[in-house]
Order: C-alpha cells, then sequence, then structure tokens
C-alpha cells in the first residue's frame, strides 16, 4: 500500500458560524469558509453548503490558518521512547498545528540528507502535519565541522533552517561561518543561546529563588552574551539568524536594538516562558526543569509585551519530550524539557490573549504568519485567501479544559500543566481540507505500507 | 498547581511530619525540638546505655553521598533511642548503576522501615522521596539547600551558652553559596530572633540574599566586633580552581579564623564550626583547639537533637496535644 494522498482532499467542507481570523490579510470577521477540494473556496457570511458538502457548525470559535511550530522535538530516530513522528504529530494536529519543525538532536543527528529525508517522509506517511526537518549547523552537534547546508537544502526535505538545538555553538569563529555559508542558500541559522561557561552545572534561574533553593543558577547573562555575540556575527556577514527560546528582558532588548539597526533577525517564545516563572521551582518537581530555565515575573512581562509589540515574531514549543522515567530522578539527574505542543494554544490564550495583553489577531499571527516568515514553510501559515491551500484551525476560546497529562498524546507525560485549568483549544484541525483533529479527535490517517 | 502532590490525607498523630527544610518549621516547633533535646542530652552523653523508646522501630539511613561523621550521629542517635537501624548507602550521582532514586525509595517503602533518614548531593531530593513516601523523612543534608539537624543542633550549642538567642550576633563566614549549613543556619537563627551577618567572598555569596533578613559585611573583622558567636563554614580548596579565590593562602588570610581575628572578639564569645575543618584554611589549628571553640561540644549535641528529631517524628502524640502540622 502506499501512503496516504499527502495533497489535498477531495469534497466540500462548509465551516459556518465562526469568527474568521487571518493575520496575512487582516481580517476579522464572522464568516463561513468553504473548502472545496483542499483549498479555500469562499469566505462568506451566510454560506450554504452544496449537495454533499460536510457543513460544521463552528460557533464561538475562530477559524484561523494552521499553526506553524518552529521548535519540535519529535526525538525520531533515535528517541522513540519518548515520542516519533506520529505520535509527535498526533499531538500537533490535537494542539492546531498544520506544520512543524522538528528539530535535529535526533540520534543519528539531522546532518546528512537521508535522516532529513526520512523524518519529512515520515510525516508525509502519518499524514497529521507537515513535518519540516531542521538540519544540524555542525556534523553531529559537536560545533566544528558544518553539516552539509547545501545538500540538505536541496533534498526532498528542502532544509533551510540550520539549529544544533540543545547544544550552543560556542566557537564564534564556527558560529561565523555558518552564517556567513548559509547566505548562499539563504538558510537561517538558529542557534541556542547559552554560554556552556557561563552555566557549568546551572540547574534553574539565577536567582533570590535559586539561592534558597541551592540549586546551581542558570545567568541571564549566559543567554544574553551569546544573542548579543550572534548578533553581531550575523550583522557582520549579512546572514539571517534565529533566537530560538528568548527567556530575559535584557534579550528582548538586545534583540530589540538589533532589528531596529536592520539586522536580519527573527525570534522565537515559548509558552511555557510566556506563564510559568522560578518560584515553581520550590516543589524541585524535575518536569519544570527546562532549557533555557523558566524565568522571573519581570521577564515573563517583558517577553508578553515583546511578542505583542512584535521585536519577538512568533511562538515555538520547544515541545521535548523525555520518557517517565528520566523525569523521575533527583532534579540535577533529570533532562531538561517539557511537552508544549497540545497546551501551547491554551497557554497562549490565558496568559495573553484573555487578559487582553494580546489582541487575537496578534496572537494568530505569532501562530502562523510569524513562524512562516522565518523559514519556508510550503505555504503554512500563510493566509486563508481564496485559492490557498485549506490548512485551517478552528479553536474555541472559551474552552474551559484541566489538562491531565496522560490524556495528551504524546508518547511522554513531562508537561508541567498536569492538573491547570486552562481556557481555550483547538477543536478541528484540517491539513488541505482533510480534518486531522475533528471535535477534539485525532483523525489517524496512516496506512500501513 | 504542578508537581507531586502530597496526599494530605494520610493520618497522623506526630508531632512533627517530616523535617525537611528549617523553614518548613515555626519558632515553637524549633523551641520543642531544642526542649526535647535537653531532655534527652543526658542519655545521648551516657556511654553504652539507651532508653527503649523507639524500641521495634526501623530507622534507615539512606546516604546517597558519603558523610561517615553525620551517619554514624544518626545511628547513635537512633540506637539510643533503642531503634533498629539499617544502613543504605551509596555514593556517586544517582543511587547506584541500574537503581533510580525512585525505585530505591519504592523500595524502602515496601521494607516497612519506620522513617528515612536521608542524604543527597542533589538539592531536593528529600522532598521529592516525600513525595513517594508516607514515611517520615528527615533530612540529613540535600545538596546545597538544607541541613537542619547541623542548624538545630548548632542553635542548641549556642542556647546553651547564651541561654535566649534574641539579639544575639551571629557571624557566619566562608563558602555560603555551596553551603546547605549556612541556609538552615540562617534560618533556625531568625526564627530564635538572633541578628545574622554574612561574611564571604562575594563570589561565594549566593546571587540573592536580600529576602533572607541578614546583614552582609565585607571584612570579617569590623564584623567579628561585637559578635556572640563566629560560624566558620568549610571551604574546599577546590573551588580555587573555578575562579571563585585566588588561593587557600589569601582566603585563610582574609576570611579565616585566626587567633589574631579571635582575640579581638568579645571574651565569651564563642567559634564554632560544623566540621570535618580545614585547619589552617577558614580556621587555624590554634583557634580549633582554643578554649572558646565548642566545636566538639557540637558533636555531642548533635546526637542528642538527632535523638530529638527522631522522637518527634517516630513518637506518637500521646505527650504532645498539638495539632499535625
Amino acid at each position: 500500500m502506499s501512503p496516504v494522498d499527502p495533497t489535498h482532499a477531495s469534497g466540500e467542507v462548509l465551516l459556518a458560524g465562526g469568527r474568521v481570523l487571518d493575520p496575512a490579510s487582516g481580517l476579522d470577521d464572522h464568516l463561513d469558509v468553504r473548502i472545496v477540494d483542499g483549498r479555500v473556496a469562499e469566505l462568506a457570511a451566510s454560506l450554504t453548503g452544496g449537495a454533499g458538502a460536510d457543513v460544521v457548525d463552528v460557533t464561538g470559535c475562530w477559524v484561523t490558518p494552521g499553526f506553524v511550530d518552529l521548535h519540535t522535538h519529535l526525538r525520531e530516530p533515535g528517541g522513540e521512547a519518548a515520542e516519533d513522528v506520529a505520535t509527535g504529530s498526533a499531538a500537533g494536529a490535537a494542539g492546531g498545528y498544520t506544520a512543524l519543525c522538528a528539530m535535529a538532536n535526533t540520534a543519528p543527528v539531522c546532518d546528512a540528507v537521508p535522516i532529513a529525508d526520512m523524518v519529512w517522509r515520515r510525516g508525509r506517511e502519518v499524514g497529521l502535519v507537515d513535518v519540516f526537518p531542521v538540519g544540524a549547523i555542525t556534523k553531529g552537534l559537536e560545533g566544528r565541522e558544518l553539516a552539509p547546508f547545501g545538500e540538505l537544502a536541496a533534498s526532498a526535505a528542502g532544509v533551510d533552517f540550520f539549529s544544533d538545538d540543545g547544544i550552543p555553538v560556542a566557537d564564534a569563529l564556527v558560529m561565523r561561518r555558518a552564517l556567513q555559508y548559509a547566505t548562499a542558500f539563504d538558510a537561517v541559522v538558529c542557534n541556542h543561546a547559552e554560554d556552556p561557561a557561563l552555566t557549568a552545572d546551572a540547574q534553574m534561574n539565577e536567582g533570590a529563588v535559586s539561592s534558597v533553593l541551592g540549586l546551581a543558577g542558570w545567568p541571564r547573562e549566559a543567554e544574553e552574551v551569546m544573542i548579543a555575540r550572534d548578533l553581531i556575527l550575523a550583522a557582520g556577514v549579512g546572514a539571517r539568524l534565529h533566537v530560538p527560546h528568548v527567556t530575559t528582558a535584557g534579550a528582548v532588548e538586545l534583540i530589540r536594538a538589533a532589528k531596529h539597526r536592520g539586522v536580519r533577525v527573527t525570534a522565537e517564545v515559548t509558552p511555557h516562558h510566556l506563564l510559568l516563572t522560578d518560584d515553581l521551582v520550590a516543589s524541585y518537581d524535575p518536569v519544570l526543569k527546562v532549557n533555557p530555565p523558566v524565568r522571573t515575573a519581570a521577564d515573563v512581562e517583558a517577553l508578553r509585551a515583546a511578542l505583542a509589540e512584535g521585536v519577538i515574531d512568533a511562538v515555538g514549543t520547544d515541545h521535548a519530550p523525555h520518557a517517565p522515567e528520566l523525569k523521575d530522578q533527583e532534579w540535577e539527574h533529570a533532562p531538561c524539557g517539557m511537552l508544549g505542543l497540545e497546551t501551547a494554544f491554551a497557554v497562549l490564550n490565558t496568559a495573553v490573549i484573555a487578559p487582553g495583553i494580546l489582541d487575537p489577531l496578534t496572537a494568530v499571527d505569532r501562530l502562523t504568519r510569524g513562524p512562516a516568515s522565518v523559514r519556508d514553510v510550503g505555504g503554512h501559515g500563510g493566509g486563508l485567501a481564496v485559492g490557498a491551500d485549506a490548512c485551517v484551525t478552528v479553536c474555541d476560546p472559551g474552552a474551559v479544559w484541566t489538562v491531565d497529562a496522560r490524556a495528551l498524546h504524546s508518547r511522554a507525560r513531562n508537561t508541567p500543566y498536569h492538573g491547570y485549568e486552562l481556557t481555550g483549544r483547538p477543536v478541528h484541525t484540517l491539513l488541505r481540507g482533510r480534518f486531522t483533529l475533528r471535535d477534539g479527535v485525532v483523525q489517524t490517517q496512516e496506512v500501513a505500507a | 498547581m504542578t508537581g507531586t502532590v502530597r496526599d494530605a490525607t494520610a493520618a497522623t498523630d506526630r508531632p512533627l511530619r517530616d523535617l525537611i527544610s528549617i523553614e518548613d518549621l515555626d519558632t515553637d516547633d524549633v523551641t520543642r525540638i531544642l526542649d526535647t533535646a535537653e531532655q534527652l542530652l543526658p542519655i545521648a552523653d551516657r556511654r553504652r546505655n539507651s532508653v527503649p523508646t523507639l524500641r521495634g522501630r526501623v530507622v534507615c539511613n539512606l546516604f546517597l553521598e558519603d558523610s561517615t561523621r553525620t551517619r554514624l550521629s544518626f545511628d547513635l542517635a537512633a540506637k539510643r533511642l533503642s531503634a533498629e537501624v539499617i544502613n543504605f548507602s551509596a555514593s556517586g550521582s544517582s543511587v547506584s548503576k541500574g537503581e533510580s532514586f525512585k525505585d530505591t525509595a519504592l523500595t524502602l517503602d515496601a521494607m516497612g522501615v519506620d522513617c528515612v533518614v536521608v542524604r543527597s548531593r542533589s538539592s531536593g531530593a528529600p522532598l521529592q522521596l516525600a513525595s513517594y513516601l508516607d514515611t517520615p523523612i528527615l533530612n540529613a543534608g540535600d545538596g546545597w539547600h538544607q541541613h537542619p539537624t547541623q542548624a538545630l543542633l548548632d542553635v542548641f550549642t549556642m542556647r546553651r551558652h547564651l541561654g535566649d538567642l534574641t539579639g544575639r550576633r551571629v557571624v557566619i563566614v566562608g563558602d555560603v553559596l555551596h553551603s546547605r549549613v549556612a541556609r538552615s543556619e540562617v534560618q533556625a537563627l531568625r526564627l530564635l530572633g538572633a541578628h545574622v551577618t554574612l561574611v564571604a567572598p562575594p563570589t561565594l555569596l549566593p546571587p540573592a540574599v536580600a529576602g533572607w533578613g541578614v546583614g552582609v559585611a565585607d571584612r570579617l573583622d569590623d564584623a567579628l566586633v561585637d559578635a556572640d558567636v563566629v560560624y566558620a563554614l568549610r571551604v574546599q580548596r577546590e573551588r580555587m580552581h573555578r575562579a571563585f579565590f585566588p588561593s587557600s593562602r589569601e582566603y585563610a588570610r582574609l576570611w579565616g579564623l585566626t587567633v589574631d581575628r579571635v582575640e579581638r572578639m568579645r571574651p565569651d564569645a564563642l567559634v564554632m564550626h560544623p566540621g570535618p575543618m580545614n585547619r589552617g584554611v577558614e580556621i587555624t589549628g590554634d583557634v580549633a583547639d582554643s578554649p572558646r571553640a565548642v566545636i566538639t561540644e557540637q558533636v555531642t549535641n548533635g546526637i542528642a537533637v538527632r535523638m530529638a528529631c527522631l522522637y518527634l517524628l517516630l513518637a506518637g502524640a500521646a505527650t504532645h496535644t498539638e495539632e499535625p502540622r
């Protein structure tokens, strides 16, 4: 059997009664959306479905472009005990995502065409989201020799985004060469911003809380020094730099200033850094251990403002599944990372949309058009214009739900929100007109090969 | 909201549920422990003798970090109360290859021990253990976080010499950053109304002590003038290799307790140290052996205080009317 047709669904779907939020066109209106053969066919008030149309009442819901995540750890190949392309894609569909960028720190590392193409192809076979592999900056994430940017760019996966995420490129010369070389392909280099000398043995944000808890501090300077260096290097060679998971108020200022003087930089923030603060670590629950660490309320406030202002372009989940036995250790031995895909919208809604810090249209921009502006994600996040691929997310912004780690689609359970009551949840997700999530239920597609 | 939440309904009539951090205690708790230790001191001090208070109870010393002194002290404390003691030792990072911290906890639970005395190099490990077990947990030191019985034996020793500690001045000098003793000590002294001043190289102070309710002084000599107690923390020589300070010689000159320095203190002022000492670095041999040093007395008092903690964790509430906390 061949994989599911990854292209467009056939037939008509009518999403009726929703509030359409389309950042690409600035549209924010109550309209029905007619989808025919996987493409947006018509947006208008009070449409009537044609014969055989699948008419879905989405009254009270937001209808938006499918979400795009720049920062997902799908763990395949090598980390299947925590996640794989199938389970991660299901989590993505449940979270309203239609495109995921799978980070390169797998085993083996995504530093060669066969790995990138395998991940890309697995995404197609699973058929719940489009998976765009991220290439490594350096071979084996070792920080020395460059991965083959050109070959990866020319592969079926079409990699134009490179990161050693989890490990910084510490050597300034290697980073400068990577930025310089990437310009040949108009590719983006995304460096995990952490000066490793300043974070040796670091366990949590350095500050008042770490002082009391007796955990080695992770100074904000470690992040800011590296971002400052990378901004200077990128400006020098005219390269495109993406700063992942910004966590400090000082980092926001560095990026703001760089954008102001025309540096080609984009930035992302995770949902957890928009909500969680380091005082929670007093529980010593390793589910809260994450790199970079959760910071202070002042940082959270600065990040929220930066996202609203556009200094930060995108929300990236840094979805990082870990097997339970690895998280069930003493804090200092547990690995860093937390789940994010299925709670991203709810956290964003609860933390910044409902309180009025971001209006809904801007928030949707940071989940769709913002990330799509960072790298090529094949038309995802591009808007709901007539003729566009019908990659659509329908969210109920008023849905109140309690997060249950065991009810998530990820193979792992390391969500920091277990037991949290959050507001807002994706109800339907459509990938080129086909439901991947319908009424909150993931529509598993894969056909056994 | 997050994290492993203990079963709050677990029935208990123990005066103390666990002893994980001084932060969890109030002034009455500390006073009760010290008063109990005072009653138990004659037994702690008596060689080859015991009382049957905890007969039939099993105390497990779970030592995931080597500490012969602390383990022996707990061992003696339990035995003087006639408890049975079993030892579970493993050094190194995780418990031992192939067995996780959680499995160790579940194993102890299945064996039915009555109390776990836990020592770990990982800050927070005793709290995690408490989330796995209903058994009382007694923290014998975790990472840089807490060492509550050390702080209690220290304030017990101070109280025996100075009486009420309200308004007394205690100087803690040394590597506060990496010290679980300092964190517990500050909290215990604050509960008893003492004034605390920290003196340390700036590199060895925690990044934010503003909320600790203590003074910070740069110069040891200035701080010592009107102190009732100077408490020297152990400093590890290897710290100088990570650029915390230049050399043990410079450390001893600026932050060490020397005879010259100590002679400028008030005549009745005490010198204390949690042990083991680096003679010649944070304290000279002459100071350690001087009459104002009460360092060996701390060791004896440690047995009484640990007996008191075990008693309050394990004994029923028959002699206490307080509500369980």
